[in-house]
């Protein structure tokens, strides 16, 4: 039967204290504490996706993937699609299906409805789901405390998988709860009281009731349940209507720590129940958006071959505050500057055509004569000058070590200095880089680092990716 | 390469520099003329427009290309072509310009180094962004990716980049045509904002305007023009992969410096730098190229250059006297003009006329240097007297 072979997720490092939203002239409520994390300012939709999936698919045949569904309500692109952009950039195959779903938090369920359907249907044998979402919300709002950014993947197939799909069910409903216009910035939403008793609420329980009731099974059959929430208490209140012991079998929801993925959330949370799970568990998820779905996963002896998988515990345990509201606010665009990143004329399509493979793809090449491996792609070799006599190699999964640096100051960054870096990726070719997610001061000769895919730059007002190094951690 | 092709064919006879700086009420034409007609006088040029057979341009950021000389001078109805080989643009247009006079095509030509980088309404270089990879492209950040490496290796520190700005400042307040006339100290140096690390504000060149123009004949005509002369010993370009590419690049050294001196050297028939040449121009874009220069060029042994840093070696009053007009620390760095300048600089010094800042040497040989790109093109000239 049908299920979820492999599993990854990604969550930014950096985690925006609550404490630290002020300014503007409100006053901003107490919020205990806590933190949510949030997408740095080269991560979007798209390269939190391509992190995840990279996590997913940690010592998988990359070539053994018939197809990417990639959910989001965040996606930048009204037009054009984002399962190509990350299927290129996780070096797929060209003859698989892709598709983006969207326009709903439960976007991320429905991908993996059709994933199962298409799997069960015979039309793939391995469908990779992604989820990813960071969503605009307005400085200081509740939403912008209650949202976090993330992404989780879920590799479906029909065999050698590690949780089976037992069952679901699923509801299509109605409500004006939240949502966001083509001219709006950010969410909006209805009184929330309302939005969680007629819309969550009702349809969480309805899609969960009416899945124990095609399987004749109750709440005290799961082991543990990966529910969406709106936030903590909603949550524990439709537990307790389904029958939950919100101490023992609910999956914590990690508000105050990553906040709510969208999209993203009841597909987090499956990963974060799948990466603790024991073979014979019996796991219930369900998700919220315009209707409500609901399924019952049962893992198989095959999840212990998934232990090194980053998912959730790894990526929360790697955090780095974000401790200063305004530079929030410039990651996101929502501080006017004398310079604007989406100035500009961006990127020739003409020019990103030619160099996809090395850009998106992050190919080098090797030497058939000599063996030398370098980039970008060359017509004659460094090493021994032979002609045209390349294989392409992926370096995106590799690691490699700093070569020199410096700290620009003067490049241009929403968190200056920025670090640039020459690597030498394993396998020997160079790599002039800039370095993310890490701080001036780790940063030192040799250092091992891994890639990560992000917008380099956002000139003409689109994202505009290429890979940036990392410190291994 | 036939190493006796260039030298001692060609002789440089007049010269002339305009004031390099932000010449915000000059145009392109107007330090052209300034730089041409001071070095129509220093040669005693009279009728350009007969004298002059050919004109070879550096520029990088001209407006309007080789009409742009051939308009400011009048000069019509001859040969005149431009050239662009990243910051050694100036010294690759005398190279051509020597080339056309000792392949025996031309009695007297003029080179014209100039750049006017200042209309463009920023303050430092532009940063780029054509593409994805390859960023950011700041000259900066990639003249810095050396140090890294080179202080752990060797010990060199930030310290030892501040005493050759100190160095160029002092060497640039005697200099009347330099932008810069500012003492500092190694404290202020230290502590100015980082540009790009290890490069704080003072170790970098400003960007500035200027021209500067070489007139040369063959040699057999030099004494009708003038009896102190110089004569042309080595012409040398050379490229080298890019280092943020090349597959083999060890960060301790910029390799077209390397090479060009090898070319270079061979021309002059120099086999001890150190103690062959009485003075050098470098490229001091940022304080690091000009330590990596001295050992790149063999004046000293590789790591050594912390030392006679500290010992003054290379100071004004030093062995080896290195920029000695401040370079393009105080002058500023239009790029195709700044190989002109430095030739005009070791012009002035052999023949005994660079004022307060004159250094004592034995006659011999001066050599001037530029580097640019990622760094990947270099460009040596060696002039000496008779």
């Amino acid at each position: 039967m049908a299920g979820i072979v492999s599993f990854g997720a990604y969550i930014p490092m950096l985690r925006l204290p609550f404490a630290a939203i002020s300014g503007g002239g409100r006053k901003v409520a107490s919020s205990g504490g806590g933190e949510r994390a949030v997408a740095n300012f080269d991560e979007d939709a798209v390269t939190m996706a391509v992190a995840a999936a990279t996590d997913c698919l940690r010592g998988i045949d990359r070539a053994s993937i018939d197809g990417v569904l990639f959910a989001s309500t965040s996606y930048p692109y009204k037009e054009k699609q984002a399962a190509s952009v990350v299927a290129k950039a996780l070096d797929l195959r060209r003859d698989i299906a892709t598709a983006d779903f969207g326009g709903s938090l439960r976007a991320g369920t429905a991908a993996l409805r059709a994933a199962l359907d298409s799997v069960g249907a015979g039309s793939a044998k391995r469908v990779l789901v992604i989820a990813s979402d960071c969503r605009p919300a307005a400085p200081r709002s509740a939403i912008e405390r209650n949202i976090g950014d993330g992404a989780a993947a879920l590799l479906i197939a029909g065999e050698g998988v590690a949780a089976e799909v037992e069952g679901r069910h699923t509801i299509s409903d109605e409500l004006i709860d939240v949502w966001r216009l083509d001219s709006d910035q950010y969410v909006r939403s209805w009184e929330d009281r309302f939005v969680v008793e007629h819309g969550y609420r009702d349809n969480v329980v309805e899609a969960v009731q009416g899945l124990f009731a095609k399987l004749g099974r109750t709440a005290k059959d799961f082991t543990k349940a990966a529910l969406y929430g709106p936030d903590a208490r909603s949550l524990a209140t439709a537990a307790k209507a389904l029958g939950l012991d919100a101490k023992t079998q609910l999956q914590d929801p990690l508000f105050g720590k990553l906040g709510n993925t969208g999209a993203a959330f009841a597909p987090m949370l499956l990963v974060a129940a799948l990466e603790n799970a024991k073979p014979g568990d019996t796991l219930l998820v369900a998700s919220y958006g315009d209707g409500a779905d609901a399924f019952a996963l049962r893992v198989t002896d095959a999840v212990k071959g998934l232990t090194d998988r980053r998912a959730v515990r790894w990526h929360l345990e790697r955090r780095a505050e974000l401790g200063d509201y305004n530079t929030y606010l410039k990651f996101r665009n929502l501080e006017p500057s004398e310079f604007d990143r989406r100035a500009g004329a961006g990127v020739s399509a003409t020019v990103h055509f030619r160099d996809r493979n090395e850009d998106i793809s992050f190919h080098a090449q090797r030497c058939r004569t000599c063996g030398q491996e370098q980039f970008p792609f060359q017509r004659v070799c460094f090493g021994c000058y032979t002609r045209d006599d390349f294989d392409e190699v992926r370096l995106s999964d590799r690691t490699g070590k700093v070569m020199s640096h410096t700290f620009d100051f003067f490049a241009g960054s929403p968190a200056p200095p920025l670090i640039v870096t020459m690597i030498e990726a394993d396998g020997g070719a160079r790599l002039y880089l800039q370095m993310t997610d890490a701080s001036a001061t780790e940063v030192k000769l040799d250092l091992p680092v891994e890639f990560s895919f992000r917008k380099v730059h956002e000139y003409g007002g689109t994202p505009n990716y290429f890979w940036k190094c990392t410190p291994v951690r | 390469m036939n190493p006796e092709a260039i030298r001692d064919k060609v002789a440089i006879v007049g010269m002339g520099c305009c004031k390099f700086g932000e010449n915000w009420d000059k145009a392109p034409e107007d330090m052209i003329v300034e730089a041409a007609f001071e070095a129509y006088e220093d040669a005693g040029i009279t009728e350009p427009q007969k004298q002059i057979e050919a004109v070879f341009c550096g520029a990088v950021y001209p407006s309007r290309g080789t009409a742009e000389v051939a308009d400011s001078l009048k000069l019509y109805g001859r040969p005149i072509s431009m050239t662009q080989n990243y910051c050694a643009t100036g010294t690759d247009a005398f190279r051509f310009g020597v080339f056309s006079v000792a392949c025996g095509l031309y009695d007297t030509v003029m080179v014209v180094g100039f750049d006017k980088p200042k209309d463009r309404g920023i303050s430092g270089p532009n940063v780029q962004t054509a593409g994805v990879r390859g960023l950011p492209m700041t000259p900066a950040g990639w003249f810095s990716l050396c140090a890294a490496r080179y202080f752990e290796t060797y010990g060199a520190s930030r310290e030892d980049l501040a005493r050759i700005a100190v160095k160029n400042h002092h060497n640039g307040t005697l200099a009347p045509k330099s932008m810069l006339k500012k003492e500092i100290t190694v404290e202020e140096a230290l502590n100015a904002p980082i540009i790009s690390w290890p490069f704080g504000l003072y170790d970098c060149c400003a960007q500035s305007d200027g021209a500067a123009v070489a007139i040369i004949t063959k040699r057999e005509l030099a004494k009708s023009f003038r009896d102190d002369y110089v004569l042309v010993k080595a012409v040398a370009i050379s490229l080298e992969a890019n280092p943020q590419t090349d597959p083999s690049f060890d960060f301790l050294r910029w390799k077209p410096t390397v090479s060009a001196a090898q070319q270079a050297y061979a021309q002059a028939g120099i086999s001890k730098p150190f103690e062959q040449l009485d003075m050098a121009q470098v490229h001091d874009c940022f304080t690091l190229t000009e330590l990596l220069t001295y050992e790149d060029l063999g004046l000293c042994e590789k790591g050594a250059a912390k030392d006679h840093i500290a010992n003054g070696t290379f100071a004004l009053d030093g062995e080896l006297p290195v920029n000695t007009d401040g370079g393009l620390k105080t002058f500023g760095h239009p790029t195709g003009a700044t190989g002109v300048r430095m030739i005009y600089e070791n012009y002035k010094q052999l023949q005994g006329k660079a004022g307060d800042r004159q250094v004592k040497h034995r006659g011999g040989m001066a050599l001037s240097h530029n580097i640019g790109g990622a760094p990947q093109a270099c460009g040596i000239a060696i002039v000496g007297r008779d």
